[in-house]
C-alpha cells in the first residue's frame, strides 16, 4: 500500500510544517556538544556545496532525528517518536548505542516534544523500526565516523590504527584514547551528514539484537513515571466538559446557576462548547453534575441497521476521511472464468463490528498559556499534528505551540487527535490558569473514534487439487489494508468501498483494516479448504510463492503439533496467517466449546518474522500483547449504538480480555538477519481471529461470519447466512 | 466537609475531606502520590488499587472518608531503603508491562493476593487478580511475576527462618 493511502487511514489532519529552528537556536536548547543530524546524501551531492562534515546554517526540512553528543559525553537523541509501551525507547537507544559505540545507558532519549524534536508525521503504521530505527542508526555510523576522523587530525594518527569503542575513539597500536566529548575541545558544531554511511550488518550487532531491559523501566514498578494524567502545574486547575446527549448535538438551552453556586467553580460556555474549572476534581464533577442543558440531536443509524447501511451508502469513488480512505480496485485475470473452472465455490459474507481501543490511560491534556503561548501535555501518538490542532483552534502561529508527550498509557492507533488538548487549553485559556482534564473511561468509550466496522463478501473457487482458481473480495467501509490476497490465483477481483457517511466517527486501530480482511481471507480459505476436502494448511501451502509466508506457517504449525490431535465437538483446532507492512504472520489456535456454548481459547501459538529482530524481550512483549488485545476482538469486543449514543460505555458493559481468557501463549520468532528490520506493534494481531473462528469450525462444524464471534457463546443457529 | 485522618504509608495526614471525595484522588491530587491511576472510576479495572488493612480496595470507588484511621499502602509506599519490594522486582524481571499504566494497580494486587496466599497456583493468581486489566495483554507475564514474586518471598521467608525452601509449598 502506498504511504498516501496508509496515511488517509490514519484519520490525519492537515500537516503543515515550517521548520525554523537555525543551528544557534537549537544549540542554545542543547548546549556545547556536537549536533549531528543526517541528510539524504543524494540531495547533498545534487547541492554540490554540501561535503561530508559540511556545516549548514540552517537545518533541511527534511531532518527527521538528530543527535547531541555533549561535551560531557553525555548522548542525547531526539526523536518526535512517541513511546507508548511499544518499548521503543529502548529498542531505538540499543540502535543507536550499536553504531554509535556507546554503551546503551549513556543515552537520553528525547522524545515527542514539538520544540526539541525533528517534525515527525506520528507514530503509527509500525514505522519506527523499520524508518527512524534505521535513521537513528545511520546518523550515529556516520557520527562515529566523523569522531574518528576528528581524532586521527588531533591525535596526528593513522586513521587506520583508531578504532570507537565506549564513547572512546582508541588507537589499538598504543592504547592511547580520547573521549568523543573531548574531541569536540569545548566548541559548538553542527554537523550535516549523508545518510549512507557503512552500518554494522545485523549478524554483528553487539547492542541490537539483545533483550536490553526497557530503559526506565524501575520508574513504572515504582508508580513514578509521569503520564499526562499525572502531572501537576503551579496553581492547576481541573476541568470537564458537558457532552452533548448525543453524536452531533448542539447545545438547545444551559441552565449553569447551579454549578456558578459551586464555590471556586467557572463554567466556560463558548457556543456548543460547556466546560467547568475547579480548584479539583471533585467539585469539578459536582459543578458538571449541576448543569442543566438541552441539546438537539439528529436521528442516527443504529446499530441493527449497521452493515446494510455500510453496504448500501459505498459510493465508490472518493472515500470519506477518517477511517475509509480511498477506494480501490485491484483486477487479474476474469474472475467469471476462474469461478467456472473451479470444482468448489464458496459464496460468504463476513463483517466486523465497531470496537473500541480502550486505552487504560484515557485521553489527557495539561494545558497551559503563557501570554499567547501554549503549552500542552498530552498522550498522543501525532504531536506535531496535534500542534497543529492547537494553532489552528486557537488562531495561533505554529511555533506558539508546544506539545509535549510523556511516555503515554497505551494508543493502539486511538490516540491520532488532539481533541482533549483543545478542550483543555479552551479551559485554560478562560481560567487563566494550567488546566489538567482528563476523559473519563465513559467520555472514552463515546467520544473518542472507533474502529471501523465493515462488510466483506468474499467469492472463491478452487479445484479439486487444491488450486486456488478464483478469488473476488469486496470490503465495504472496514478498510483497505492488507485487502490484496497473498496467494497464487489466476483470477482476482479485490474493492475497497468506503462508506461515505459512516454512522460512527472512526479512525486507526492496531493493524487497521487488516485484522478485518485477513479474518474474511482466511476464513474463506477454510471454507475452500474444507469444500475439497484438503487439510487447511496444506491447501495454503500449495497456493503459497512467498517463502517467508510459508516458513511462518510451517514454524507455527510445527510447534503446534498441526494435524496430530484430532478435533471433537468439545476442542478444535484451526490455523491462519499472512503478512503486512514487512510482517509475516502464522497463527494456531486451540479452543474449546462447553457443554453451556461459550468458547474459551486454550491454545494459541504463533510464528513471526519481521527481519533482523532489535530486541527479542520487547519483540515477543508486542507479540503476546497484540494476540491478547486481538481475543478480544475475535470473541466479543463489541460497541453498542443506537440514534447517536453508545449503549455499553463502560468496562462493565464492554468486555476487553482479563486473565480468565488468558491461553497459553507460545511466540516463535523466526529471526532473519538477511532482510531489512520490519515493525512488529501491528500485524502480529492479524491471524487471531481467523484461527479461533477455524478452530470453532474444527470443533462444532459450525462457520462463524462475524467478529466478535460469541459475544455471548455460540449464536443460535440461523437458518440462512446473512 | 470533615476533618479526617488518612494514615498513608505509614504517614499520618489530618485533611478536611468532602463527603463524595473518592480517595483516589486525595491521594493523587492532595498528597501527590500518583502512582494509583484513574481507568474507569467503576471499580472494574484495577489501575487505582490500593491496599486497606493490607486487603487490595478500588480507591475510585472508596470514599475518603470512610478510611479514616485505616492503614492505607499506595505503590510510593512498596520500597524500603532503595530497594524494590519483591513484587515490584518481579514485575521488572519478567518485564510484565508495556505502556504499563496498569502496573501499580496489578502489582499492588499481586501484593495483597501474596498476603492472603503466599504460594497460589497460576489458575489462583489469574482468579485472584481478574479484577485488574492489561490493556496491553502482558498478562502471561504478570501472572510469572506473581509467580516469581512468591518463589522469591517464600526463599526469602526460608532463609529469615535459617533453613532452606524444602517445605515452600507446592503448585
Amino acid at each position: 500500500m502506498s504511504f498516501d493511502s496508509e496515511l488517509l487511514q490514519q484519520s490525519p489532519e492537515r500537516v503543515q510544517h515550517s521548520f525554523t529552528l537555525s543551528r544557534r537556536e537549537l544549540l542554545k536548547l542543547v548546549g556545547a556538544g556536537l549536533l549531528v543530524c543526517a541528510v539524504d546524501s543524494r540531495a547533498m551531492q545534487e547541492s554540490g556545496a554540501r561535503t561530508r562534515g559540511g556545516e549548514e546554517d540552517r537545518i533541511p526540512h527534511d531532518i527527521a532525528s538528530w543527535i547531541h553528543i555533549g561535551a560531557d559525553n553525555s548522548i542525547t537523541v531526539f526523536t518526535g517518536k512517541t513511546e507508548m509501551g511499544q518499548n521503543i525507547r529502548t529498542s531505538l537507544a540499543q540502535q543507536v548505542a550499536e553504531e554509535l559505540h556507546v554503551p546503551v545507558g549513556t543515552i537520553t532519549m528525547v522524545m515527542a516534544d514539538t520544540e526539541l524534536c525533528p517534525f515527525d508525521m506520528g507514530t503509527f503504521g509500525s514505522r519506527t523500526t523499520p524508518q527512524m530505527g534505521t535513521e537513528l542508526r545511520n546518523i550515529s555510523a556516520a557520527a562515529r565516523e566523523m569522531l574518528i576522523d576528528r581524532a586521527a587530525g588531533q591525535l596526528g594518527e593513522n586513521r587506520t590504527q583508531l578504532i570507537a569503542v565506549d564513547g572512546m575513539v582508541k588507537d589499538n597500536s598504543n592504547g592511547r584514547s580520547v573521549r568523543y566529548g573531548d574531541l569536540l575541545q569545548g566548541q559548538q558544531l553542527v554537523k550535516l551528514i549523508p545518510d549512507d554511511p557503512p552500518l554494522a550488518p545485523p549478524e554483528q550487532w553487539k547492542v541490537a539484537g539483545t533483550p536490553v531491559p526497557k530503559l526506565n523501566g524501575r520508574e513504572f514498578v515504582t508508580g513514578g513515571h509521569k503520564y499526562t494524567s499525572d502531572l501537576a502545574r503551579p496553581e492547576m486547575q481541573y476541568g470537564k466538559v458537558l457532552r452533548p446527549s448525543g453524536f452531533h448535538g448542539t447545545l438547545a438551552s444551559l441552565d449553569s446557576a447551579e454549578a456558578h453556586r459551586i464555590p471556586r467553580v467557572s463554567v466556560v460556555h463558548d457556543g456548543d462548547f460547556v466546560g467547568v474549572v475547579a480548584p479539583d476534581p471533585t467539585s469539578a464533577t459536582r459543578a458538571l453534575g449541576a448543569m442543566k442543558a438541552q441539546w438537539n440531536t439528529p436521528q442516527q443509524i443504529s446499530e441493527t441497521d449497521l452493515y446494510d447501511y455500510l453496504r448500501k451508502n459505498s459510493g465508490g469513488a472518493s472515500g470519506g476521511g477518517e477511517g475509509g480512505g480511498r477506494s480501490n480496485s485491484h483486477e487479474t485475470g476474469l474472475i467469471e472464468s476462474g469461478m467456472a473452472s473451479a470444482d468448489k465455490k464458496i459464496e460468504s459474507t463476513y463483517t466486523v463490528a465497531y470496537i473500541q481501543h480502550a486505552p487504560l490511560e484515557p485521553r489527557a491534556a495539561v494545558a497551559e498559556w503563557n501570554g499567547d503561548k501554549l503549552t500542552v501535555w498530552t498522550g498522543t501518538q501525532r504531536p506535531f499534528a496535534v500542534r497543529d490542532e492547537l494553532a489552528q483552534a486557537f488562531h495561533l502561529p505554529e511555533k506558539n505551540v508546544r506539545v509535549i508527550v510523556p511516555d503515554t498509557g497505551s494508543g493502539y492507533g486511538g490516540k491520532h487527535t488532539g481533541e482533549c488538548a483543545i478542550e483543555a487549553a479552551r479551559l485554560a485559556k478562560a481560567a487563566g490558569k494550567p488546566v489538567k482534564l482528563q476523559w473519563t473511561r465513559e467520555e472514552e468509550f463515546t467520544w473518542a473514534y472507533f474502529r471501523p466496522a465493515g462488510v466483506i463478501d468474499v467469492r472463491a473457487g478452487a479445484r479439486s487439487d487444491g488450486t486456488l482458481v478464483a478469488w473476488e473480495f469486496h470490503n465495504y467501509n472496514s478498510g483497505p489494508s492488507a485487502i490484496n490476497t497473498f496467494y497464487k490465483v489466476a483470477n482476482q477481483k479485490i474493492q475497497f468501498h468506503p462508506t461515505q457517511t459512516p454512522p460512527l466517527r472512526q479512525g486507526s486501530y492496531r493493524g487497521l483494516a487488516a485484522t478485518a480482511n485477513h479474518f474474511a481471507r482466511e476464513s474463506a480459505m477454510d471454507e475452500l479448504a474444507h469444500a475439497i476436502g484438503m487439510d487447511p494448511l496444506e491447501f495454503r501451502l500449495k497456493n503459497i510463492t512467498d517463502p517467508r509466508l510459508r516458513a511462518v506457517f510451517e514454524t507455527a504449525a510445527k510447534r503446534f503439533g498441526w494435524g496430530q490431535r484430532k478435533s471433537s465437538a468439545s476442542r478444535g483446532f484451526g490455523i491462519a496467517g499472512g503478512c503486512e507492512k514487512g510482517g509475516y504472520v502464522a497463527t494456531c489456535a486451540e479452543v474449546v466449546v462447553d457443554r453451556d456454548h461459550s468458547v474459551r481459547i486454550a491454545r494459541v501459538v504463533e510464528a513471526w518474522d519481521c527481519g533482523p529482530v532489535v530486541n527479542p524481550n520487547g519483540l515477543r512483549n508486542q507479540i503476546e500483547g497484540a494476540i491478547v488485545q486481538g481475543i478480544g476482538g475475535a470473541l466479543f469486543e463489541d460497541v453498542h449504538f443506537a440514534n447517536g449514543r453508545v449503549l455499553n460505555p463502560h468496562f462493565s458493559s464492554y468486555r476487553v480480555p482479563r486473565f480468565g481468557d488468558l491461553p497459553s501463549i507460545e511466540v516463535e520468532i523466526i529471526n532473519r538477519k538477511d532482510v531489512p528490520p520490519f515493525g512488529a506493534g501491528e500485524t502480529p494481531i492479524v491471524g487471531l481471529a481467523p484461527a479461533v473462528a477455524n478452530a470453532i469450525f474444527s470443533a462444532t462444524g459450525r462457520r462463524l461470519w462475524a467478529m466478535p464471534l460469541v459475544a455471548n457463546g455460540m449464536p443460535e443457529q440461523k437458518a440462512a447466512r446473512s | 466537609m470533615a476533618e479526617t485522618l488518612l494514615h498513608v504509608n505509614g504517614s499520618d495526614h489530618h485533611l478536611q475531606v468532602a463527603d463524595d471525595e473518592m480517595l483516589l484522588y486525595v491521594l493523587r491530587d492532595r498528597l501527590n502520590l500518583t502512582g494509583s491511576k484513574y481507568g474507569c472510576g467503576e471499580g472494574q479495572c484495577g489501575a487505582c488499587t490500593v491496599l486497606i488493612d493490607g486487603r487490595p480496595v478500588r480507591s475510585c470507588r472508596t470514599f475518603a472518608g470512610s478510611v479514616a484511621g485505616r492503614k492505607i499502602s499506595t505503590i510510593e509506599g512498596l520500597e524500603r531503603n532503595g530497594r524494590l519490594h519483591p513484587v515490584q522486582q518481579a514485575f521488572l524481571d519478567e518485564e510484565a508491562f508495556q505502556c504499563a499504566y496498569c502496573t501499580p494497580g496489578m502489582v499492588m494486587s499481586a501484593v495483597g493476593l501474596l498476603a492472603s496466599n503466599p504460594r497460589p497456583s497460576d489458575e489462583e493468581i489469574m482468579r485472584g487478580m481478574n479484577g485488574n486489566i492489561c490493556r496491553c495483554g502482558a498478562y502471561q507475564r504478570i501472572v510469572a511475576a506473581v509467580r516469581r514474586a512468591a518463589s522469591e518471598q517464600a526463599k526469602t521467608k526460608a532463609e529469615l527462618l535459617g533453613h532452606s525452601d524444602k517445605a515452600g509449598g507446592s503448585r
